[in-house]
């Protein structure tokens, strides 16, 4: 599985780290990331930009380390936005990001089919 | 080879914590999670982990601020702290290590990047360890050091006492380390009244030198007590350090033999820089070193001649160790023979002289210095007082009646010295020990007399300037070699009575005799410590007579009856 989207190579290296875990590692992903895109919107919607800048950095974290380029890529965009605190851009970048995390979620949910 | 450790985690994000625990245990380390600092901080309090995985940016109390509170708790001991981060800007990851921040790991993390880095950390752990471990076995060995330094000085101070160093007439500086730094310093007071006064540098330094110092003061104070010459005891000394010390080590040393009765003084100076000899009018005699130091000869190849010169009121001995030349300050400058020269040239009050050189010392090199040495003796009216006396033993007195009768010929004359064995004689007679000193100087002064005077005709007169002086002892060395006929008689006769008792003790010698009379009227003089003598005899002892033709002398001892 490998596209603009995923990296394959972090993915098999979490595969073979995580082994048995694996499943659940996505699952907590999942779950986790949900969570930070709310968490994206209600401080946009605050306009509180460095608690924006905060939640895009720890997202961005997350998305990398499971090999998610595209949205972590994102995610650093929105980072680089609070830190100029330009939030006006803010709000179509953060439904980029939304639009991205529902294509992972897609993958992620098919990774798991996948493995049973 | 890698260890397990106990890791703590501390990470907001549950993937990240989760993929992060998981990279950790699979390598083989207990691993402890917090989702904030505060928790982290916690935990690191309860479980004292080895090492900390760090999130940056955490909500409660962000990694920076967990960062400086772990190092603090950890005082001394490394806890190696990883950053975990995506931070990019310099500013942050310059934040990082300046709340003690040991390295970073960037995400994604890899497993085999992420172990090397652990064991790298607990590398950097077991070295600090060994630091630490090391820095407290110093410690410990120099505590160690230092106590037995302690011991050994007590059981040295035992050994050396403080002599007569703390009599009124001597001024010394000494650190307390000196002994340890191969310093030594002693003086005694001899049972004839003459001081003793030597001034000792070991090579080396530390233990070794202090042990070296044991035996030379050991000889020094019990050959002093037992009214050897200050010859014998050199000789002594040189053979004992000779015999002990290992090749590379001897005792650059300076032995004064102060003798306020004559007037004069002998100094034997083997190593140490020039000692002074001080007039009252400010005139200095350099007492240079002419012979190798101690330790080094055999006795057939040593070289006991002393230089004489003569004495009076108001004159300061001054000796110091090469610590005071040679010594260095902060700036790597030499305190130097120039300066001291100099300090001698401008001083306008000789008493003030001891004073001026520890100020300039301590102007110097800013702090006191451990291994120098300096003592100053001046001739006052007190140390030209009266001879110690000994302790009395306890046993009672019993009825004494004898006498004895020594001849000593010119080879005995040559070589030898009666005086302590006789004395040793006397003092096993009880009544006679309070007045040991008084006796010896007696005996000291007869028998000096009989020898210079009586067997080798030399003239007294001579001795009235320094020029005189040093050839009056020129002429006795050089006619004591020569001497191959002569003797002195010495009869000593003890005899108690129901009131008491009375040592009586006669001298007579080979020479052609004297006037007695006239000498005694000759040497009236105060301010010449020379040639007081025969009046200190007279004084001294509770008979004094004489043979008409000068070729003989008594004097007598009484004493009464215990009550």
């Amino acid at each position: 599985m490998s596209n603009a989207h995923l990296d394959s190579a972090v993915l098999a290296t979490l595969q073979d780290v995580m082994e048995s875990e694996y499943p659940v590692l996505l699952d907590t992903f999942l779950a986790d990331s949900e969570e930070r895109v709310r968490l994206l919107k209600q401080a946009c919607q605050a306009a509180e930009a460095d608690m924006l800048r905060q939640a895009a950095h720890s997202f961005k974290g997350s998305c990398s380390n499971m090999g998610a380029t595209l949205l972590a890529e994102l995610c650093r965009e929105l980072e680089d936005l609070a830190r100029r605190e330009q939030l006006a851009q803010a709000p179509v970048l953060i439904e980029s990001i939304e639009r991205e995390f529902a294509i992972i979620g897609i993958l992620f949910r098919a990774e798991r089919q996948r493995l049973g | 080879m890698p260890k397990r450790l106990t890791i703590l985690i501390a990470e907001d994000s549950p993937v990240d914590r989760m993929l992060l625990s998981t990279i950790v245990a699979r390598q083989g380390h207990r691993v402890l999670t917090a989702a904030d600092g505060m928790q982290a901080v916690a935990l690191f309090e309860q479980e004292r982990p080895q090492l900390v995985l760090m999130d940056a940016l955490m909500p409660v109390m962000d990694g920076f601020e967990a960062a400086r509170r772990i190092k603090q708790l950890a005082g001394d001991e490394l806890v190696p702290i990883i950053f975990l981060t995506s931070l990019t800007e310099n500013q942050a990851l310059v934040g990082c290590l300046e709340a003690g921040g040991d390295d970073f790991i960037a995400k994604p993390y890899n497993p085999i990047i992420l172990e090397a880095k652990i064991q790298a950390m607990h590398r950097l752990r077991r070295l600090q360890a060994t630091v630490l471990a090391q820095r407290d076995l110093i410690a410990r060995r120099n505590q160690q050091l230092l106590d037995e330094h302690r011991a050994a000085k007590a059981i040295f101070d035992k050994v050396a006492h403080a002599g007569c160093l703390n009599a009124p007439n001597i001024r010394y500086r000494q650190s307390p380390r000196a002994l340890f730094n191969g310093d030594l310093l002693l003086a005694a007071q001899a049972p004839a009244g003459q001081m003793f006064v030597l001034l000792g540098d070991f090579t080396g330094h530390g233990l070794p030198a202090a042990i070296g110092a044991m035996p030379l003061a050991e000889t020094f104070y019990g050959m002093a007590a037992k009214g050897h010459s200050s010859t014998d005891i050199l000789r002594e000394m040189n053979a004992k350090l000779k015999q002990i010390l290992p090749v590379e080590m001897f005792c650059c040393a300076t032995l004064l033999d102060i003798n306020p009765l004559q007037g004069t003084l002998r100094v034997w100076n083997g190593g140490l820089p020039d000692g002074y000899l001080i007039g009252a009018n400010g005139q200095r005699t350099p007492l240079g070193s002419r012979h190798l130091p101690l330790g080094i000869l055999s006795a057939a190849a040593f070289d006991d001649e002393f230089e004489h010169f003569p004495l009076a009121v108001g004159d300061r001995l001054l000796l110091l160790s090469d610590g005071v030349i040679e010594s260095r300050n902060t700036h790597d400058e030499l305190f130097g023979e120039r300066r001291l020269l100099a300090l001698l040239d401008a001083n306008s009050d000789p008493a003030r002289l001891f004073d001026e050189i520890e100020q300039a010392l301590l102007a110097f090199h800013g702090q006191v210095q451990d291994d120098l040495s300096l003592i100053e003796v001046s001739l006052d009216e007190t140390l030209a007082g009266a001879p110690l006396s000994v302790p009395l033993v306890a046993h009672r007195s019993r009825p004494i009646d004898w006498s004895a009768h020594f001849e000593l010929r010119a080879e005995s004359l040559r070589n030898g010295n009666p005086l302590p064995l006789l004395l040793q004689l006397l003092l096993q007679v009880n009544p006679l020990r309070p007045r040991a000193g008084a006796i010896y100087t007696v005996l000291g002064e007869l028998y000096a007399n009989a020898l210079e005077h009586g067997v080798l005709g030399l003239d007294s007169a001579l001795k009235c300037d320094a020029e005189g002086f040093q050839r009056y002892y020129e002429l006795r060395r050089e006619r004591l070699q020569a001497l191959a006929e002569g003797h002195i008689r010495l009869e000593l006769s003890i005899k108690t009575h129901d009131g008491g008792g009375c040592l009586r003790i006669a001298i007579s010698d080979s020479g052609a005799g004297f006037d007695v009379a006239h000498a005694l009227q000759l040497q009236r003089c105060d301010q010449c410590l020379s040639g007081r003598g025969l009046h200190l005899v007279r004084q001294l002892t509770d008979g004094f007579d004489w043979q008409a033709d000068g070729r003989g002398l008594g004097v007598e001892f009484g004493w009464a009856a215990e009550a």
